[in-house]
This record gives C-alpha cells, sequence and structure tokens, in this order.
C-alpha cells in the first residue's frame, strides 16, 4: 500500500455492503410520522369536499364542537391571515392567484380539498365530529378535460394557468421541407407514488424555547422549513423540522400540504402538540397525483429517418391549483423531450391547464416518465412509416461520445441542458447482446406465426441528477472515534445514510459503520437541499467526501506531531493512524487524534479545536445518466392480460457507490413504472368524482405482476460535473417502463391497434383484440 | 361511546387496556400498547403492512377489532428478535437488500414467518402466491423473495 492510500476495511466506494438503516427497520424501531407521539397531543381530521367544483354555500360546525373531547374546529375564516401555500422557489407572481388556501374560502375546485378542520383529544373523536361537519356546495359544471377549450372557474380565473415553451432552430421550414412528416397523438395517465406509508405531521410549539417544530418532516426539509418561516412570519431561527424514517418518497412525500400548515397553526394557538395522520382515502384525493398529460407531437424526418425537427403541442392536466412545483414538472418535460438523439430543430408549447381533480405535482422521474414514452412512441412511428427497424432509427439518430458534452439551448429544473457524457450507442449494443436481441426477434416471429400475441419492445432516455447548485455537510469526529456527518440531505428509504457512510469511511479510512449520517435534522445544520430530483448521492457525497478528505489532512497533520513523523509518510487505516511502511502497526485511533484537538487540549497548538470539518461541493449544471430498457411481452386473448417474460434494463450510473443498493433501485423504480404502465390510474368521472380511492380499484402490482429484471449496470461514462463521477441512480429504473412496455405491446398487437395511451389497460386490450377477430371473421 | 376492559397478550407479555369495543387490533397495539412496529398503510386490509400472528396465522390488524383479539396469542416483529440476535428471517432481509424505506417490512416478516412455522419449505409457486398478499412500494419484490427463501434454508439447518 502506497503513501496515503486508505483503506475503510473493504466498506468503501463500489463496495455493497448491508444498509445501515435496516436493524431498526426490521425490528420495528423506527419512528415514521404515525410512530411519533407527545404528551397531551391532539389529532387534527380533515372536512374535505364531496364536490368537485362549487360554490360554498355555508359550513355548520355546532354539532361537531360539541362533541365531548372536541376542542376545535376552525374553517377559513379562522385561518384567515394565512397566506396560500406558497411555491418552494420562492415567490411567483402569474403563478400566485393559482395557489391552494389552506382550507377552502367561498370555492371548491377537487374532491378532497380540504374545507374544515376539527381538532379533539383523540383520533375517534375527531372523525366521529368530522362526520359532523354540514357542508353546503351548489355545484358548478366540472372541467375534468385538460385539453377542452380554455374555461374561466370562478373569480375569472383563467383554467389556463400558463403556457411553457421552449425551443430553438427554424421548426417551420425543416417542416416544410422535409421527407416525411410522422405525427402521433398519445397520453399519459394519471398516477402517482402512493408510498405505503401514508403523509404524516405532528406540529408542536416549544414556548420555553420560541421555537415552532414540524416531525414527520420528509424529502425537503431545509427548503420547507423557510417556506414555513414566510408563511407564518417567524425567523427561521425559530422553526425547524425533524425528519424520522420516511416510508417511501417518490416525490409526493414531504411537500408543504395544507395540513402541515394546519397542525402548526393549531399547536400554536391551542398550546398543545397537534398530530395528523392521512388514511389511505384521503392520500388517493388528496396527496399529489402526477403525470396526466396529452401530447400532440410531430416529427420531420429526412428520407432516411434522420430527425430534422420536432414539434410538440401538449396539455398539462394540473388539477384543482398549482401546488409548491409551480410548473416544473411541465418545465421539465419541456426540457428532457429529446432525449438521446441529434435533434436540431425543437419546439415545444406546454398549456398548463387547470382542471376539477387532485392537484398535481412530481412523481419519481417527473416529465420524463411522461415524454420517454412519447418520444419512443414516436421514434417506433418513424421506424414503421419508413419501414426501418426500430434499432435502426434509433442508431441513426443517437447522439455519440465525440458529441459529448452536448448542449442544448433549453431547461429543465431551472437548470441549461448539458449532456455532460455518455456512450448511448455502446449502451445499446450492450443491452443487444445481454439479451441476445436477433435470437429474440427470431423466437418472436416463429411463435406469432403458431398464434401467439408476442412482441418485443425497446426505449432508450437520457435521465437527469445531481440538481445543484451547493451541498454542504459537517463532519466532526467524537472521542470515541466514532464520525458523525451532519447533512441537511434526507432520507427516503434510498439507503442514503449506508452510501453517505460508504463515502466518508472511504476518504476518512474508517469502517462505514464507524460513520453515523445525521439528515433531515434543520436544528443541526444550516442549509440543506434534501432528497429530490435524483440530487442526494451526487451532491451530498461530494460534499462528503471534501470534508472527508479536510478531517484527514487534519489528523494527519496532529499525528505528525504526536509521533514525529512526516504526514506524508502516514496513513489512517480503519480508524488508527499508521505508518505508511508499517500498516499493521496502528500508532493511535481517531478519537484519540480527537481528543488532542479538544479546545482544552495543550497538544493543540494553533491549531482550529475540534476534528471536524465542513465541506462544499458546486455544481454548474446537472449530470445525465441514461438508459436502455427491452421487454419481451405476450398478450392474453381471453383476458387482455399483459404478460412480462423478460425485462432488460441497462443504466449507467457513471460511478455505483453501493451497486446492491443501485440495483434496487433499479428494479423498485421498475416496478412502480410497470404500475403506470399496465395498472395504476386515478380515474374520475364525468361529474369528476374520484373512482380510485382504494387499493381495490387502484392498482399497485404486487409480487405476482412484477417479472425478474436482468439489470445491467454501467460505469462506461463517469460524469464529468463531479469528482466522484457519480450520476443518479433513483429515477432510472422507472423512466423509460411505459415508454419499453408500450413498444413490445404494440409490437404484440401487429395491425390490431396502435398504443397511444398510458396505461395499457386489459380491457383495453381485449376490446380491440375482440373487434379485430370480429372483423377479421 | 362505552369502554371495555381488555387483557392482550402480545409476544408472551401481558397489556390491560381500556378501548372502545369499535377500536382496531392495529391501533391499540401501537397506541395502547406502544409497540409501533405494527404499521397501518391501507386501513382496508389490503397492503398487509398491519400483519400480525394471532394464534400463528397471520392476520390484519387492521380489520380485527382489539376486543376479537383477547384470549388469543398475538405476536408483532417486536417479539421477532431473541435478545441481541436477529431473527433468521430479519438476517435474511439484510442480507438480500429486501427492504428500502421499510415500511412494509414488519408487515411481510410476520407473513413469512406465519408461513415458514406451518410450512417450513414451501414451493416457489406457493411463496409467490403467499407474498404477493402484502404490498411494497420500493422493492419491487425479488429481494423479498430472495430473503425469505434463503431465510427458510437457513431455519431448516438450524432445526
Amino acid at each position: 500500500m502506497s503513501a496515503g492510500a486508505r483503506d475503510s476495511r473493504g466498506t468503501g466506494i463500489g463496495v455493497s455492503v448491508t444498509r445501515l438503516e435496516d436493524r431498526p427497520l426490521v425490528t420495528g424501531r423506527g419512528q415514521f410520522a404515525g410512530d411519533i407521539s407527545f404528551t397531551r397531543q391532539l389529532h387534527m381530521r380533515i372536512v374535505r369536499s364531496a364536490n368537485a367544483h362549487g360554490l360554498l354555500k355555508n359550513i355548520d360546525v355546532a354539532e361537531a364542537k360539541a362533541v365531548r373531547g372536541v376542542v376545535a374546529v376552525w374553517t377559513a375564516s379562522d385561518v384567515a391571515d394565512l397566506p396560500p401555500i406558497d411555491f418552494r422557489e420562492g415567490p411567483n407572481e402569474k403563478l400566485a392567484p393559482f395557489r391552494q388556501p389552506v382550507l377552502a374560502r367561498d370555492r371548491v375546485r377537487y374532491v378532497g380539498e380540504p374545507i374544515a378542520a376539527v381538532f379533539a383529544t383523540d383520533p375517534y373523536i375527531a372523525e366521529d365530529a368530522a362526520d359532523l361537519v354540514a357542508v353546503e356546495i351548489e355545484e358548478l359544471p366540472v372541467i375534468v378535460d385538460a385539453a377542452a377549450p380554455v374555461a374561466e372557474f370562478p373569480g375569472g380565473l383563467t383554467t389556463e394557468a400558463t403556457i411553457c415553451r421552449q425551443g430553438y432552430g427554424d421548426v417551420d421550414a425543416v417542416f416544410r421541407n422535409a421527407a416525411h412528416i410522422v405525427e402521433i397523438d398519445v397520453a399519459i395517465g394519471r398516477h402517482s407514488g402512493v408510498p405505503l406509508e401514508t403523509r404524516g405531521a405532528i406540529g408542536r410549539y416549544d414556548a420555553a424555547r420560541d421555537v415552532l417544530e414540524l416531525h414527520g418532516a420528509a424529502k425537503v426539509p431545509h427548503r420547507n422549513r423557510e417556506s414555513l418561516a414566510r408563511m407564518f412570519g417567524r425567523s427561521t431561527a425559530a422553526v425547524h423540522c425533524y425528519e424520522g424514517q420516511v416510508g417511501g418518497g417518490f416525490g409526493i412525500r414531504g411537500e408543504i400540504y395544507p395540513e402541515d400548515i394546519l397542525v402548526l397553526l393549531a399547536a400554536m394557538r391551542l398550546g398543545r402538540p397537534v398530530k395528523w395522520l392521512e388514511d389511505r382515502r384521503e392520500h388517493m384525493i388528496a396527496a399529489n397525483h402526477s403525470r396526466q398529460q396529452r401530447h400532440m407531437i410531430r416529427a420531420a424526418v429526412d428520407a432516411e429517418g434522420r430527425l430534422l425537427g420536432i414539434d410538440d403541442r401538449f396539455f398539462h392536466d394540473q388539477g384543482g391549483y398549482i401546488r409548491t412545483h409551480g410548473t416544473r414538472v411541465a418545465e421539465t418535460a419541456c426540457g428532457i423531450l429529446p432525449g438521446p438523439y441529434r435533434l436540431p430543430n425543437f419546439r415545444v408549447q406546454c398549456h398548463f391547464r387547470l382542471t376539477n381533480k387532485t392537484p398535481a405535482a412530481t412523481y419519481r422521474a417527473p416529465g420524463r416518465y411522461e415524454t420517454n414514452f412519447v418520444r419512443e412512441r414516436l421514434m417506433d412511428a418513424i421506424a414503421k412509416t419508413l419501414g426501418l427497424s426500430r434499432i435502426e432509427v434509433r442508431r441513426r439518430n443517437l447522439l455519440q461520445p465525440a458529441d459529448m458534452p452536448h448542449e442544448r439551448p433549453l431547461t429543465a429544473l431551472g437548470d441549461e441542458v448539458v449532456l455532460d457524457s455518455g456512450d448511448y450507442p455502446g449502451l445499446l449494443n450492450k443491452a443487444l447482446t445481454r439479451c441476445a436481441w436477433d435470437k429474440l426477434e427470431r423466437e418472436v416471429k416463429a411463435r406469432r406465426e403458431k398464434g401467439e400475441l408476442i412482441g418485443l419492445g425497446l426505449a432508450m432516455y437520457v435521465e437527469k441528477s445531481g440538481l445543484g447548485p451547493t451541498d454542504g455537510v459537517h463532519i466532526h469526529v467524537h472521542d470515541s472515534g466514532d464520525v458523525e456527518v451532519i447533512t441537511g440531505g434526507a432520507s427516503v428509504g434510498q439507503g442514503f445514510e449506508t452510501v453517505i457512510a460508504q463515502v466518508c469511511a472511504d476518504k476518512l479510512g474508517v469502517d462505514y459503520r464507524r460513520v453515523r449520517v445525521v439528515h433531515g435534522q434543520t436544528d443541526r445544520i444550516e442549509y440543506g437541499i434534501g432528497a429530490h430530483a435524483t440530487r442526494a448521492t451526487v451532491m451530498t457525497a461530494n460534499a462528503t467526501a471534501v470534508a472527508a478528505e479536510k478531517v484527514r489532512a487534519k489528523a494527519l497533520d496532529m499525528a505528525s506531531q504526536l509521533v514525529q513523523t512526516e504526514p506524508s509518510r502516514l496513513s489512517i487505516i480503519d480508524g488508527h493512524v499508521v505508518r505508511a511502511e508499517a500498516p499493521d502497526a496502528p500508532l493511535m485511533t481517531l478519537g484519540e487524534i480527537a481528543s488532542n484537538l479538544r479546545p482544552t487540549s495543550k497538544t493543540r497548538g494553533d491549531r482550529e479545536p475540534g476534528l471536524a470539518a465542513d465541506g462544499w461541493f458546486n455544481t454548474a449544471h446537472m449530470t445525465y445518466p441514461y438508459g436502455v430498457q427491452i421487454a419481451l411481452v405476450t398478450i392474453d386473448r381471453g383476458t387482455g392480460g399483459v404478460n412480462i417474460e423478460k425485462m432488460l434494463i441497462a443504466f449507467d450510473v457513471g460511478r455505483a457507490i453501493n451497486p446492491v443498493l443501485v440495483r434496487g433501485q433499479i428494479v423498485g423504480g421498475f416496478a412502480q413504472g410497470l404500475g403506470g404502465a399496465l395498472f395504476e390510474e386515478f380515474q374520475y368521472d364525468e361529474r369528476g368524482q374520484p373512482l380510485s380511492v382504494t387499493f381495490a380499484d387502484y392498482l399497485m402490482p404486487t409480487a405476482h405482476e412484477i417479472p425478474k429484471v436482468d439489470v445491467l449496470i454501467t460505469e462506461d461514462a463517469p460524469s464529468a460535473t463531479n469528482p466522484l463521477g457519480i450520476k443518479g441512480a433513483g429515477e432510472g429504473g422507472i423512466a423509460g417502463v411505459g415508454a419499453a412496455i408500450a413498444s413490445a405491446v404494440d409490437d404484440a398487437l401487429g395491425d390490431i391497434a396502435t398504443v397511444t395511451a398510458l396505461p395499457i389497460k386489459p380491457q383495453w386490450l381485449k376490446a380491440v383484440i375482440d373487434a379485430h377477430a370480429a372483423a377479421s371473421a | 361511546m362505552d369502554k371495555i376492559d381488555i387483557v392482550l397478550e402480545i409476544n408472551g407479555a401481558v397489556h390491560e387496556a381500556t378501548v372502545e369495543p369499535r377500536r382496531t387490533l392495529a391501533d391499540v397495539i401501537r397506541d395502547d400498547c406502544g409497540l409501533t412496529g405494527t404499521h397501518i398503510g391501507c386501513e382496508h386490509g389490503v397492503c398487509g403492512a398491519c400483519t400480525v400472528l394471532v394464534d400463528g396465522a397471520p392476520v390484519r390488524s387492521c380489520l380485527m377489532f382489539a376486543v376479537q383479539a383477547e384470549h388469543k396469542k398475538i405476536r408483532t416483529v417486536e417479539g421477532l428478535q431473541q435478545g441481541a440476535a436477529l431473527h433468521p428471517l430479519q438476517e435474511a432481509f439484510i442480507e438480500h437488500h429486501a427492504l428500502q424505506c421499510g415500511f412494509c417490512t414488519p408487515g411481510f416478516l410476520m407473513l413469512a414467518v406465519g408461513l415458514l412455522e406451518q410450512k417450513p419449505h414451501p414451493g416457489d409457486d406457493e411463496l409467490l402466491d403467499v407474498l404477493s398478499s402484502n404490498l411494497c412500494r420500493c422493492t419491487g419484490y425479488e429481494n423479498i423473495l430472495t430473503a425469505v427463501k434463503a431465510a427458510a434454508a437457513r431455519m431448516s439447518v438450524g432445526k
């Protein structure tokens, strides 16, 4: 081992160690929102609108208030001093009129909208009393189709909140002269993250310290703290958020919703902690929905199938209000749509429309699951029009390694799109070889000739990750030798603690089990941007590496004085300082060095007290992982059921810190993606009544529906934007599933029908198969 | 609503509680007995996060009233560990990365314990059938199946 090399006992970067998170979780000792309780806490229950659209004529709370154990019942007039819930990125004048009030005032715009809040000593009593709140609503006509003509909601509010536009080049010119124009009209259904843990929030006001506390926080505790401070007119020094275990994030959990504001306000006003837990029906109608869009997209291509331009016009079904994300999903959709292809001219406009449905926002791979489906449908359509194979049309259009970095005059998440690195044709070749595509094609042909409805499909896509611009951590080594990494990142169950501990272990020279990762506690570190947009590993891990290197340097500097040896001739192995030439003879522990650096230590000299350091990481742009998904499916003629015989996901992550966890992210994401491709949909009737309010009618995949997934993780194109070379893996599994499954089902259908919408439900498949059979008979 | 006194035996320990008859077993286990490892995911018997063993059989504790569980032996995730030693299923779940957020995990563990105690060597199809009665939103199930198979093998060697 050379001088300066470090050893974390094989628990550092690239090793699939088991997770630090797991022991409390398998023993039932986690602290999910529902598990957090405070003495004398009250319980909140929300009265929700049963109508999709209407004028609030009267709310009678007298009977509810009279129930023994009820402490207060609030309606809009009780919270008149609260502003509507603001956008995470700060005020936005244009979108401000579309924000959601904490409790409905004068009108309601979706079934599930909070109208009143009941506070009681017991959750059963709160629920009983909520049933006694009498709400009188004068119904108004509803809008359930975002592509319907623009209308007006009461108060003169247009249903077209904004139009997002992006693009470059001269689209009209290429469409005038193109050899072929291929046009499709495709739609993505309304579905969402639906974590197994419903939302929960516990508000507590600590009058002794004058601190307002939100427990059960998730995803973006630091950002939320700032929003809450703004809303309540308090200093950020007097508001804190505390993240416990989080039972699944997926984008929807951890945003600020009306209920979060209500428990905090009630905690202050009523002088007792207030706990709210969502039930499943509430979750299905009140937590963010996602995805629903309809794209009318066309491509201009030359005679060889090369893209000359894409022109897309789409309708984004936002639901009743614009929540914390503003228009981010639509903007990301616009910016990411071109995917891995060379696209000389591009124009996209999104009609961002309000409807009388649950408000929509992000769900894992927001804007990408949708546009990957749309763009890959378009590529398949181009192949069909020109009589090319689906592989060939992609090969002719893929960006090449020599094109990297590839700058597009587009933005996603407010960041200019610069594809930093990638070998897209290389990954396609690896994927085709891995699944033996040519052989599969022959098998499909043979089985089809025998009468089976069988098809092969593929999708290619570019993911995005590592949204910056800046993240910082603080590392402190205790006298015991235990290392604390304090970060404003967050854990939503993805293995964040383990991955950060591995990076720290690797850079410092300790076993990862000696590293405690503290996250999601706003009173432990001032700044943080949480876990969203597949940013946690990229940003926080790189900041951790910076801080760990500083701590290491400081430890070696102190050790060099203590053992009278040059720092360059010392190393740290498994938490012990050693001489480089004698790595098996530990000289002292990191804990002993920490003791020598205590403020009162006589050996410390002029050094700053504490074996500790801050580390900051800055990045100019996001980093872009990429993937290929290939599916082999059969369709049952009798039931319309789709069976997935083979599934391959090839994904380049630049560098995998823990390959087993990366694989876990990809397979788990795939399962969710399959739900959106075949099963899951928030359906509404023509009166705006939600039809998918239980797990009996919103169908999430079980173990039966998920095939064995072959995952190929590659590290061919390390990120050019960060020293560790990492690209995020959190959304790569889900992003291409709708696209790949649609391609395969379409192939299986042959001339029976074309897949133009997700989810591809058995009812539809059976109907088109039956109709085709009847027509051919 | 009038409350009544009940006595529950959970993981071998006696818990006394005064509850309304309508109170679910899941709520009493969590809020009255303080055993919050049993999670509530849907309250309509589909997701299985609240699965506990009642007289050895997996039960959705959100669909049972606490008063119905009197005089029965209830086991929850907190009872799996013996001192510092984890149950082979708990170890296998960690070993095979069979959990991510961990919210559904106690339910899957109790479901699998119930199965393997009654049938130490389930076939692959039967295992898939049983495990498909609970929902997981993170893992895609593959690692859960692997972990339960591994634990089954380990448990039969231990016997």
